[in-house]
């Protein structure tokens, strides 16, 4: 049997992020490995050949789930199954706890980290759609300190996001849950551990009267990146929407997304995956709204 | 198996980049060893332990026959660096049976026919030991839920369900 094995590279493990920005800016083709759910397999296929790994899941501190007086705050080695294992994450963040569910499966989410999602700039990954949707924030600390960088800026082409070669993502921003929010992730996908047909991260903020003042809207793997639909989001603000809006917002969205067929389906019937999710999970972002007090 | 293991270098392939000194507790058993940094802790454990029950199905993250228990978590070990299990702890199939006795979920494997060819059987065992540490008493939908990154190409899952709700029952859980 042949065995498939990485080309040679050198593995550090760094004991602090500044250690390990100095490690990325010193050695050529360097990159960061965190759960190497999805490095790893590149490398395996020689998609991928950095001449070092500089592994950052050994650096204390970068691994945890806490809500601050403005923010849900996750470390960028929190690892995936640790969002599913939250009850904090289950009873106020149940966009982020739907789509945590539905990321590859259980044991690649158990190596798999929030950052390594976040950072990989695949359109296929699950987390980008959600932190669009949030309008989460990520702090990343480069040879120059740190910076904040919004989710909503971050894509800007297949694998390739604003970070810098030395720059690590240290904690992704999401803003903290109020009485008022919902929402909700729908993915369709082939079979357990596929990346989506489509997905739909939809985020709403309502008041006391039902009336959404902030609703965010983004679809996974179906363009060159995860993508917002503002359109559709924007048929929802300043109001009760009702079924007329819902439906609206659904198309909105479909003509938003821009999908390839491919041989998880052709593009128009992606489009109508997305119009139905969009339209099944502002319903159940609404209702969830309506039950978080 | 000895449990000062002599060093040796466990690339299938000649050794060409760079290595490191690991030490890892197999199955309890604590090793100090030199693998080279692109070694995977699938290949480590056949390779430089002759540990063959751990299996290589689809060595693309995608069937879960080469998982193992890292730092008891259920991980792919095709998609593990040896170096990243420097200083944990991982547990492999041969580590289930104590004392001649067969382990609760290996039990329930042979008594519910939860294999057909035995493939997948290795990883899937060790799932669900992951599984029943942390949920002693897990629903149909639970175990299914769990097993759902292990494939079986044979069983068609039903006889499998049944031998992991055996050893939950033999252990004094089950529903
Ligand atoms: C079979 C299979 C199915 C999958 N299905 C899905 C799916 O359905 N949905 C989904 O979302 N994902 C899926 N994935 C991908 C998996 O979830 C990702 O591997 C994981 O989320 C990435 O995290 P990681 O920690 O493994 O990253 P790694 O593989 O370690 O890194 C990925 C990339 O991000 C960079 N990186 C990682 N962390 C940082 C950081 N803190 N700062 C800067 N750069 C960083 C790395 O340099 C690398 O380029 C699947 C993977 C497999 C193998
Ligand atoms: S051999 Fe590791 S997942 Fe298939
Ligand atoms: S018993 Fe043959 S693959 Fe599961």
């Amino acid at each position: 049997m042949t065995e498939v094995i990485p080309p040679e590279f050198e593995y550090h493990a760094p004991g602090s992020v500044d250690e390990a920005i100095g490690l990325l800016q010193n050695s050529g083709e360097a990159k960061v490995l965190a759960g190497g759910q999805s490095l790893l397999p590149l490398m395996k296929l020689r998609l991928a050949a950095p001449k070092t790994l500089v592994d950052i899941t050994r650096i204390p501190k970068l691994s945890y789930v806490n809500e601050t007086t403005d923010c849900l705050c996750l470390g960028a080695t929190t690892k995936i199954n640790d969002l599913n294992d939250s009850a904090l994450i289950r009873n106020r963040y149940p966009l982020l706890a739907d789509a945590a569910q539905h990321i590859a499966d259980p044991l690649v989410r158990n190596m798999g980290t929030v950052g390594g999602n976040v950072c990989h700039g695949d359109p296929g990954n699950d987390l980008p759609a959600c932190m669009l949707a949030y309008g989460a924030s990520y702090v990343v600390r480069g040879p120059k300190g740190n910076r904040t960088i919004p989710a909503q800026g971050f894509y800007q082409d297949t694998f390739v996001t604003s970070l810098d070669p030395s720059e690590i993502l240290v904690e992704v921003q999401v803003p903290k849950a109020q009485p008022g929010d919902g929402g909700a992730y729908l993915k369709m996908e082939r079979k357990v551990s596929d990346f989506a047909i489509a997905a739909v991260a939809v985020q709403l903020r309502t008041d006391s009267r039902g009336t959404v003042n902030q609703a965010g809207i983004a679809l996974t793997n179906v363009g060159p990146t995860v993508l917002l639909a503002s359109q559709a989001a924007g048929q929802l603000t300043t109001k009760k929407p009702t079924n007329a809006d819902i439906l609206a917002a659904g198309k909105l969205a479909a003509e938003a997304a821009q999908p390839n067929s491919d041989l998880r389906g052709p593009a128009e019937f992606k489009r109508g995956v997305v119009q139905t999710l969009t339209q099944r999970a502002v319903k159940l972002a609404l209702w969830r709204a309506g039950g978080m007090s | 198996m000895a449990s000062t293991a002599i060093p040796r270098l466990t690339s299938p392939l000649p050794i060409r980049g760079a290595t490191h000194k690991i030490h890892v507790t197999i199955n309890d058993v604590p090793f100090d060893f030199m693998v080279e940094d692109r070694t995977l802790l699938v290949h480590f454990l056949r390779d430089a332990l002759g540990m063959t029950g751990t299996h290589i199905g689809c060595d693309t993250t995608h069937c879960g026959a080469c998982t193992v228990l890292l730092d008891d978590v259920p991980v792919k070990s095709c998609t593990v660096l040896a170096v990243q299990a420097d200083g944990r702890k991982v547990r492999t199939v041969e580590g289930l049976e104590s004392g001649g006795k067969l382990h609760p979920v290996q039990e329930g494997f042979t008594t519910e026919h939860g294999l057909h060819c035995g493939y997948c059987t290795p990883g899937m065992m060790m799932t669900s030991v992951a599984l029943l540490a942390k949920n002693p008493n897990p629903t149909e939908e639970e175990i299914r839920r769990a097993i759902s990154g292990n494939l079986c190409r044979c069983t068609g899952y039903v006889n499998i369900v049944k031998a992991i709700q055996h050893a939950a029952k033999a252990s004094g859980g089950g529903k």
